[in-house]
């Protein structure tokens, strides 16, 4: 390991409403050095990468780099300094070619036109150069989220970052396509780059990692090295107990098929087909977990079965009906509930009061004979929900907005699961949220289960996928390619080769799926 | 249908198409960097009746000009200010700048010359036309290309300059990337303010060439409420080209064939108001039908 690069000290950032997303918060970074920040969701790790990278404000405290005090107006003059950052949501322009979006903003070139040739070269060279494949003619928006991040990494180093800065870079990949960014980044660490590397996989940090800091409620509890502690000891030190996600499941009999999907056809307004003859069913009763890579069709499959989507071709079969030729509240109510993806986009309005976010899916149960809402009947319901649910609010008028993102999820979920549907599409439930509304939320979803309702779950964390799916159908190129009927039995790598597209059943399975 | 087979009716097409042509590569540039820019009406109300005043007073058709573009550029910058450091709604302060603008037109002319609806007592100078050398001869082409106003002409060479820029110069790349996506931008280290700042002052210029076409090369003197709209249509025109000024440049003829239909019959005795309706009819028909062109070609499925 080098010399010191990077130190913080004292740094503390209050937000103008008075929120403290840090306090105080030292700890210091080597060259050639890979540096994990952990800590739950809300622990601050986010906010104090944004003023390392001159996004956000410092209230308070110092950074030094290379022994010198420095304060970044904007990321372009920490970019000037040599940090980059790859954020969780990729800053890439989707209708560039990958060589434009790397070079964008510094292009060569000829007189008054931007030289393509050169900058082509340019990316190749880079690419060639640090063993980071990416295509450089390619339109951004038709790559893989592998190689959009590659390209990230790329950018920052394009422009002469030193210390790279990597938010939760593993969120979206395969278990294969980590295990490859891994790799790389172990060859820019013996090249002498410094990488700050943002995560809550405790597993990921015990193999990659040379030191690490933890965050708790904006403050840092310490810096250790890697090898002296173990994952439990770092866990403890996040949440102050141990999470562990293995829960008991009732044994619960898994019924007829109940719900058939068959030959969804989908093509989205770039041309690309994002479901190529889907077929699958659920069961009555079971789990049904979908695994896959983000963008292989899953996302449209749950909005075309909800309706939020139309569909090409093809029809969805549930209680005789075809949902594909339904609108949303039609389909609800038939029986099927709905957790988006998005819970500040589609999942709930923002604006709106929790009250008026909770009793939004059942205000037809709360009309009087006059078809006004029964006001005291929607407080009792909302009252009776959030108690159940735990969701932490300061009142039933409070604006969901107002919630941590934990407290939101927890209350859509309470909308959805008191809908008394026989069918919950689950997509996502737990993206984003802290451990213990994780674990909230999982033992709601095997409570549902136990009650024989029927859940699709579409999820990008395996280990949540493994810890509550009866059966797991894995998507790759909107088609299913993968069946595991023995959840407990499969591993990250054998579900990492289906989401990849390297492994294939047979037909005859897929077609029991 | 004998009006289609004279020269003249073709010519007419150019000449309509010139105002909006300007006016969709203002809304096109703006629209690219992210930005709508409904304030194109009022900008070509400002730089129409700035350019007859100066003109008329200076006897200098350049300095009428020059301060045509100055005056509505002026405007679009109010505009932009409005938007990107008050954080005004785009359309609400778009809607109010030409609300002011139209009224702020009659009140400025009655205050300075005394006359309320035309420009009567000014004698303004106009921008000259052009034969082009060669292509004058040509038969039948000459007739419909030749001799057009300086503006025409180069309404249509910066369509095509437009076209170059947002494809080919870093500046055109910095446009594409901040209206798609300024946090990526951003990140980057492109000021996506300033950018937005440059195309609006660039969308302003536009669109005081068509305001100064208007009153001094279409016509030759000043009409409270001559724009008619046509800064407005050009928001249908550019959502028609899709960002492309070589279609921007099509989508105007259409608007510009709307227009001279118009003329001719009106010509023939027809009800002059329910005649100006068409070239606006014909660009919402023509609309829809890209529309759906489009949304066919792009299979572009809408939640609900």
């Amino acid at each position: 390991m080098g010399k010191e690069i990077l130190r913080v000290e004292n740094l503390t950032k209050i937000y103008p409403g008075g929120t403290v997303a840090n306090y105080k918060i030292n700890f210091s970074a080597d060259e050639g050095e890979i540096h994990a920040l952990v800590g739950e969701n809300g622990a601050g790790k986010s906010t104090l990468m944004k003023m390392l990278f001159g996004i956000e404000e410092v209230t308070d405290g110092k950074i030094f780099l290379r022994g010198e005090e420095i304060h970044f107006a904007n990321s372009t003059d920490a970019i000037a300094h040599g940090i980059g950052m790859v954020q969780q949501h990729m800053m890439l322009v989707p209708s560039l070619t990958v060589a434009e979006n790397l070079v964008l903003g510094i292009e060569h070139t000829t007189g008054l036109f931007v030289d393509k040739k050169q900058n082509v070269k340019d990316t190749e060279e880079i690419s060639e150069k640090y063993n980071l494949k990416v295509d450089a003619d390619k339109l951004v928006r038709d790559i893989s989220i592998g190689m959009k991040q590659k390209l990230e990494i790329l950018k920052t180093m394009y422009r002469g970052a030193k210390i790279i800065i990597l938010d939760e870079p593993t969120a979206v990949l395969a278990p294969q396509e980590t295990e490859e960014l891994f790799e790389q980044l172990l060859n820019l660490k013996k090249d002498g780059y410094t990488i700050l590397f943002i995560s809550h996989k405790l597993n990921e940090v015990k193999y990659l990692c040379d030191r690490l800091t933890v965050l708790k409620d904006g403050k840092s509890i310490g810096t250790y090295n890697v090898s002296d502690v173990t994952v439990e000891e770092i866990s403890n030190l996040m949440v102050g107990r141990d999470i562990t996600l293995s829960y008991d499941k009732d044994e619960t009999e898994i019924g007829d098929k109940i719900l058939t999907v068959d030959h969804l056809n989908f093509v989205d307004k770039f041309g690309t087909k994002k479901l190529d003859d889907l077929s699958f069913s659920l069961r009555s009763g079971e789990v049904l977990g979908i695994a896959g890579i983000e963008g292989n069709g899953q996302k449209e499959a749950m909005e075309i079965l909800t309706g939020n989507m139309k569909c090409d071709s093809g029809s969805i079969q549930f209680k005789g009906k075809d949902l594909t030729k339904l609108t949303i509240g039609k389909i609800r109510d038939t029986g099927i509930a709905h957790v988006p993806e998005d819970r500040n986009l589609d999942g709930s309005a923002p604006q709106m009061s929790v009250r008026d976010n909770i009793s939004a899916a059942s205000l037809k149960k709360f009309t009087n004979k006059f078809k006004l809402l029964d006001q005291k009947k929607i407080d009792e319901y909302c009252e009776e929900s959030v108690e159940k649910f735990k969701v932490k609010t300061s009142g039933l008028n409070s604006m969901i907005k107002s919630l941590s993102g934990g407290n939101v999820q927890k209350a859509i979920v309470a909308r959805e699961f008191t809908q008394d549907a026989d069918v919950i599409v689950l997509n996502q439930p737990t993206r984003g949220v802290d451990v213990g509304a994780m674990e909230f939320i999982h033992k709601k979803i095997l409570e549902m289960r136990s009650q024989k309702k029927s859940m699709v779950m579409v999820s990008a964390d395996l280990a949540e996928l493994q810890a509550l799916s009866d059966r797991i159908i894995v998507f790759y190129k909107g088609k299913v390619v993968g069946v595991i009927d023995d959840v407990k039995q499969t591993t990250d790598k054998e579900l990492g080769l289906y989401m990849l597209g390297l492994k294939q059943d047979s037909k005859e399975k897929l077609m029991e799926a | 249908m004998e009006m289609f087979l004279k020269l003249d009716f073709w010519f007419t097409v150019f000449r309509c198409a010139t105002p909006v042509l300007f006016a969709t590569m203002a809304a096109m540039i703006a629209d690219r960097s992210g930005i709508l820019n409904l304030g194109m009406e009022g900008a070509m109300a400002i730089a129409s009746l700035s350019g007859v005043l100066a003109s008329g007073f200076s006897g200098n058709l350049l300095v009428g000009g020059f301060v045509g573009l100055f005056c509505g550029t002026l405007f679009t910058m109010i505009l932009a200010y409005f938007i990107m450091n008050m954080k005004a709604n785009q359309v609400i302060a778009g809607i109010a700048m030409n609300l002011a603008a139209s009224g702020g037109s009659i009140f400025a002319l009655y205050s300075i010359t005394g006359d309320k609806n035309t420009s009567n007592s000014i004698q303004s100078k106009a921008f000259p036309s052009v034969e082009i050398p060669v292509l004058k001869d040509i038969p039948v082409l000459g007739d419909i290309l030749s001799g057009h106003n300086v503006l025409t002409y180069l309404a249509f060479i910066l369509a095509i300059v437009l076209f170059i820029v947002l494809k080919k110069t870093k500046f055109g790349f910095k446009v594409r990337a901040v209206g798609e996506s300024p946090e990526a931008a951003e990140s980057v280290g492109i000021k996506v303010h300033r950018v937005r700042y440059q195309t609006m002052f660039l969308s302003g210029l536009l669109a005081s060439f068509g305001g100064i076409y208007m009153s001094m090369g279409y016509i030759n003197r000043w009409t409270a409420g001559m724009i008619a709209g046509r800064g407005y249509i050009a928001l249908a025109t550019n959502a028609m080209a899709a960002g492309n000024s070589l279609l921007g440049m099509f989508a105007s003829l259409l608007y510009g064939f709307g227009s001279s239909i118009a003329i001719y019959l009106q010509n023939m005795n027809m009800d002059p108001y329910m005649v100006t309706m068409i070239p606006y009819l014909a660009i919402i028909v023509f609309y829809v039908l890209f529309s759906l062109y489009y949304r066919h070609k792009n299979k572009q499925h809408e939640s609900l």
